[in-house]
């Protein structure tokens, strides 16, 4: 006779050891859970809430400089080395996991108007205002050595930018005319103008290296084509636009950071419309760079905060601000897209998380998975108004946020003004624009 | 200033001058005028004629009237004719003279050169410098243009995107320094080298690697496709011969056997001819089984059936016979053989020596196509199939032995044909029947022949399911032959019908479709049943008499609200009969009484009182059971929760009362809950483009809590990946598989230092032309 008998694998429920969990059977038949919206609700408000709970995105301040912070690059090879200008004509070179001031320089006379590094780490050049463009070496003189430059270039006239190539031995500066220089001569290989006012700031284009974008006084973008040795295209705006920074990842996006307190992001191969504007700062925005990743960028503003974008969303998602924190002059996004460095004018350079919620370090596995699991539904649950309105609440200071108010009232003030206009007169007489068309006055081939 | 005044002067003279002449006669005054002009060009034509007296054509003189800047000893002069000077107009003068050879030779070669063109201004070159670089950059960018999209709707984009993939190199390689220095290592490498054996690739041997090389990719290709089908095949005729195998009965085998045996035996005769050294062998595996038959205890009357039949034996006649039949089989498969027909005449052997006594070359042929493959089969002999299913089972000829002669070759196989196939058939027919009706004991449906059955368990399931008109049945029952067609077809239009309810009237607004459902349920008790196919057409007229009907609620539907709106006091009045109809005035006696007759025979406001009535039944909650069976009692199959715990457990909590509740002419809905509106979403959000696929979205559960582990980590994965520590570079064209240009940007400025190229000016001048 045959006796059946219940048997079971132990494999199946007891753990190897104890650091495993217990293996908890399911049944996942959607039948047996009926609260499954209900509950993943809750779960989604309760993230959104420690979102904002653990949202501490400050991490550092480095202190040292004797004046403002003018302008600040990062170290191409290594995480751990940022290089800030400041207004006195000293540059520092800081280490951020210790965060100290490894090497200082005095680098020019006046400001230090900008600074850069080469492609490979090794050196790095300054322009200032003394009309000369120094390259540096990045290690630190030997014992006995004086600080010396390797390279002084004595020009013409102030240089108020500098940016160096991503692949080869050349660099940009701008001024008068953006001048490409090559690394070896002491003459520009070639210097491009597009009219007389002065150039503010100039930038290579990191994925298509031959072009260049830059911005003058005159309220126009410029763009440069090196290999041809001539400009491109310009486009004016209603006001100064006071940097660009070319998308890392999509090689024919770049954003400028405008005085009209907004930033545009323009598609260079049609730069009548561009793609989205910006706005959330109340002042002028000074800076602007973007996210390895291409998917967002920060700016910098004179209203004394930073605000993180994403690239394809006109409104910020973060705000980010101190008490101490004055007019932030410079902004960078560190290059494994996990922080964001910020000169201002108070002489500090400030670390913070570019995920104010994220928690640093090593994570588990389990706490991955939580992490992903709550991201989702956080993202799930987005629309829903009580889990709106906690993850988009704010604090703000009290000036900022008393000048978006302000600035709201204008706003609708003018756009009633617009459409009562609109209604008076003759039907089509009065064109609508757009917002994005609003502030192109021109472009000129 | 002078000048104005003048002209002013003169015009005022000549309109005083035209008013004086006008009284007088202004006809004649404009006819001189003409007579005038006429005879100055009379005058004209006669001097022309006079000088084309002359013969030849005289040169005319030009007059100056002004004096010119350009004075040409040809009297040629642009001046005052406002044309350009054409070069004709040189030539012509010259070519009468033969002197001048020289200057016309000239002028001839000025005339084939063209006339270089004005250069243009330094700002319009630039700019069109500038517009064709800005052409040709946007072209090297627009490559990326697929690539960012991709970036954009990727799902995942992990970074630092280029995955460097640390080089590991064969330890062959980084070895290749070694030598083999013990004379043991020698040896080895001897040896391998000597057999070709691969010393620092391990995995192939030039020889495999060769015969690799030989087969192309095609060739592979077509071997592997040879393969997976022939692997296919097997796989069905195993499966086939499984199911052959599971076939319990005993006639279906014996008739198989019988066949596979007179196809060995021919094929035997045909190797003795061809093949007889084969064939020998085949006759030595006869023997062989022979042997094993007489070796063993089989068929020996020593089983315990035998001699259950042996204690049989002396009552029962069948017993004796099986015992006897049994014994005789024994004889004839220890029989020596002599002939090859004398096999066939074993009966009900057991497999394994059926097996053996049957040749693999039968298995093999059997195999083929030209076996009993039921698709063959009934394609070519459909018609005789047809006879045999009518025929009753019983009554089959009992396939009688044959002896195999070549002149009877053919019958018999054709009528083993025959009842294989009928064996078939009938499974299927029995099968079919069976599912048909589950509760009917199968006992009794195997007493009956087939087809008297099948017409019985049809009535059955028609009884069961419809209970209506005989018609149908009497049709079913007199079409026996598309019986089976009928039966399958006959569930599919009582399932329909629900889904589909036909009206000759199309529905349009909201109202008739609400009145669609209350119409539902009333056909339904006029028309018991949804019929047949066959009657849909006897139950469409029965539905005519309905339409005039709708027709008039269609109508009062579409005057309720007016009505209403109107008419709200004759509402209260009619709802409650008795009250105040003695105080109204004859005016508005007369109003209603032409309402009435406007709308004579609606109802509205039994209609009004029934919306409502629905509205409140809709929303009051309904009764839930919330009853879990085996709580606190026994619980299982055919155990039902005692009524005294379901009436703990049936709840229907009270809601609020209705704001409407003492307001007879109105209807508020209270659909939308307040309370939970505060926490749904107002607006479809923007990806979106309908409700329902948030609300799907929203309903897909992502916690591992309801799903499975995997699923959970693929519902989660976060769109972007970022390793920590780890530098992310620009994108970069080798990254996404692009050449990337290979001449540096700086070599160009520095051999072209804004040069204008061959190419480049002739874009320019595309551009300057367009």
């Amino acid at each position: 006779m045959k006796v059946k008998m219940l048997s079971r694998n132990p494999d199946n429920y007891v753990r190897e050891t104890k650091l495993d969990l217990q293996r908890v059977p399911r049944n996942y038949d959607p039948t047996l859970h009926p609260f499954e919206v209900p509950r993943e609700y809750v779960r989604a408000l309760n993230a959104t809430k420690l979102e904002r709970v653990f949202a501490k995105p400050f991490l550092a301040s480095l202190d040292g400089h004797r004046d403002g912070v003018n302008c600040l690059a990062k170290h191409p090879k290594n995480l751990a080395t940022i290089l800030s200008g400041a207004c006195d004509g000293e540059v520092r070179i800081w280490n951020l996991t210790q965060r100290n001031c490894i090497r200082t320089i005095q680098a020019h006379e006046g400001f230090v108007r900008g600074i850069c590094t080469r492609f490979c780490g090794t050196s790095f050049f300054t322009v200032g205002d003394d009309k000369t463009v120094k390259q540096w070496k990045m290690d630190g003189p030997g014992y006995g050595e004086e600080e010396e430059p390797l390279h002084t270039i004595l020009g013409k006239t102030v240089y108020t930018g500098i940016d160096h190539h991503w692949k080869e031995a050349v660099f940009a500066t701008c001024g008068q005319q953006v001048d490409i220089w090559d690394e070896q001569r002491t003459n520009p290989i070639c210097s491009m103008t597009w009219g007389f006012d002065s150039i503010s700031s100039v930038k290579f284009n990191p994925v298509e290296t031959f072009l260049l974008g830059s911005c003058a006084s005159d309220r126009n973008i410029v763009l440069y084509d090196m290999r041809q040795a001539t400009p491109l295209k310009k486009v004016i705006l209603d006001m100064r636009t006071n940097t660009i920074c070319w998308n890392p990842m999509e090689a024919f996006i770049f954003t400028a950071a405008n005085e009209d307190y907004n930033l545009y992001t323009f598609d260079m191969r049609a730069l009548d419309t561009p793609v989205m504007v910006h706005m959330d700062h109340v002042s002028a925005v000074l800076d602007v760079d973007y996210s390895p990743t291409g998917k967002e960028f920060v700016s910098a503003s004179f209203d004394k905060s930073i605000r993180i974008f994403p690239v394809d969303k006109s409104r910020s998602r973060e705000v980010y601000h101190t008490k101490r924190m004055q007019h932030v002059i410079c902004v960078k996004w560190t290059s494994d897209s996990k922080y964001i460095m910020c000169g201002s004018d108070e002489m500090n350079i400030r670390l913070w998380k570019a995920n104010a919620s994220e928690k640093l370090g090593v994570l588990t596995s389990r706490e991955k998975a939580a992490k992903d699991y709550n991201q989702k539904l956080k993202e799930k649950f987005q629309h829903y108004p009580h889990i709106k309105r906690i993850a988009r609440h704010r604090h703000l200071p009290k000036s900022i946020y008393s000048q978006i108010q302000e600035q709201r009232i204008m706003k609708e003030a003018r756009r009633r003004k617009e459409v009562n206009r609109i209604k008076h007169s003759k039907p089509g007489s009065v064109p609508i624009v757009s917002e994005k068309k609003k502030h192109i006055v021109a472009v000129v081939k | 200033m002078n000048v104005n005044r003048v002209a002013e002067s003169l015009l005022a003279l000549s309109q005083q001058e035209e008013l004086v002449d006008l009284p007088k006669n202004c006809p004649l005054s404009e006819n001189e005028d003409e007579g005038d002009s006429d005879r100055e060009r009379k005058h004209q034509k006669l001097l022309e004629a006079i000088s084309s007296l002359d013969g030849k054509n005289r040169r005319k003189l030009a007059e100056r009237s002004e004096a010119s800047l350009k004075v040409s000893e040809f009297n040629v002069s642009s001046e005052g004719s406002g044309e350009k000077l054409v070069l004709a107009d040189l030539l012509e003068p010259v070519k009468t003279t033969s002197s001048l050879a020289t200057v016309k030779k000239q002028l001839n070669r000025v005339k084939s050169k063209k006339v270089v063109e004005l250069p243009l201004n330094k700002e319009k070159i630039e700019q069109i410098h500038r517009e064709v670089a800005f052409g040709k950059t946007s072209q090297v960018l627009s490559k990326w243009d697929p690539i960012v999209l991709k970036n954009q709707q990727a799902e995942q984009l992990a970074f630092p995107l280029g995955k460097e993939q640390p080089a590991i190199a064969p330890i062959e390689h980084a070895l290749s320094g070694w030598k083999a220095r013990t004379p043991l290592e020698q040896e080895i490498f001897n040896l391998l080298h000597k057999n070709k054996q691969p010393v620092t690739d391990p995995l192939l041997t030039p020889m495999e690697k060769a015969s690799l090389r030989a087969m192309s990719l095609e060739e592979a290709k077509m071997h592997r496709a040879e393969l997976q089908r022939a692997r296919a095949l097997q796989s069905y005729y195993e499966a086939k011969a499984r199911r052959e195998k599971k076939i319990k009965s005993k006639k279906y085998h014996k008739v198989v056997k019988k066949g596979k045996a007179r196809k060995a035996s021919k094929e035997l005769e045909q190797l003795q001819k061809v093949n007889p050294t084969v064939a020998l062998e085949e006759l030595e595996k006869f023997e062989n089984a022979r042997m094993m038959e007489r070796m063993s205890l089989k068929h020996q009357n020593s089983g315990k059936w035998a001699k259950s039949k042996a204690i049989m034996a002396k009552y029962d006649l069948e017993a004796r016979q099986a015992m006897q039949e049994q014994l005789a089989k024994n004889k004839e498969l220890t029989q020596k053989l002599q002939v090859a027909s004398e096999i066939e005449e074993e009966e009900g052997g057991t497999e394994e020596v059926e097996e053996l006594l049957v040749p693999h070359v039968v298995n093999e042929v059997q195999m083929n196509v030209d076996g009993p493959n039921p698709w063959m089969l009934r394609s070519c002999t459909s018609d005789t199939r047809e006879a045999a299913t009518q025929e009753d089972p019983e009554q089959l000829p009992e396939p009688a032995t044959h002896e195999v002669s070549e002149s009877e070759g053919e019958r018999p196989v054709a009528e083993e044909e025959i009842s294989l196939r009928d064996f078939e058939e009938r499974r299927s027919l029995r099968k079919r029947s069976e599912l048909n009706q589950d509760a009917e004991p199968a006992g009794i449906q195997e007493t009956k022949d087939s087809s008297s059955q099948e017409v019985l368990s049809e009535l059955r399931a028609l009884s069961q399911k419809l209970k209506e008109n005989h018609q149908s049945r009497k049709q079913k029952a007199s079409s026996e032959g598309t019986v089976p067609q009928v039966q399958r077809e006959e569930p599919a239009p009582e399932e329909e019908v629900p889904l589909l309810l036909q009206r000759p009237e199309r529905v349009q607004t909201l109202e008739e479709l609400e009145e669609l459902g209350k119409e539902d349920c009333f056909q339904n008790k006029e028309l018991p049943r949804p019929v047949l196919e066959g009657q849909q057409s006897e139950r469409t007229p029965n539905n005519r008499p309905d339409a005039p009907k709708e027709k008039k609620e269609k109508e009062q539907l579409i005057d309720v609200q007016n009505f209403l709106t109107t008419q709200s006091p004759s509402v209260r009045s009619l709802a409650v009969p008795t009250t105040i109809e003695e105080l109204e005035d004859e005016e508005e006696r007369d109003q209603r009484q032409m309402i009435k007759e406007a709308f004579a025979g609606d109802d509205v406001i039994r209609n009004f009182l029934k919306e409502k009535r629905e509205a409140v039944e809709a929303s009051t909650p309904k009764d839930v059971d919330l009853t879990l069976p085996g709580w606190g009692e026994w619980g299982g199959v055919g155990l039902k929760p005692s009524t005294k715990k379901r009436r703990q457990f049936l709840k229907a909590p009270e809601g609020p009362p209705r704001k409407d509740k003492n307001l007879p002419n109105v209807i508020i809905s209270e659909k939308r809950n307040i309370h939970a509106a505060a926490h749904q979403v107002q607006v479809l959000p923007y990806p979106f483009t309908h409700h329902r696929q948030f609300e799907r979205t929203i309903q897909t559960p992502v916690g591992s809590t309801w799903n499975t582990q995997r699923a959970f980590q693929k519902l989660t994965t976060p769109k972007v990946i970022t390793k920590p520590g780890h530098i992310i570079k620009p994108i970069k064209a080798e990254d996404v598989g692009y050449r990337s240009s290979s001449r540096s940007d700086l070599s160009v400025i520095q051999w072209n230092p804004k040069q204008i190229t061959t190419r480049h000016s002739k874009e320019l001048k595309k551009n300057s032309v367009g």
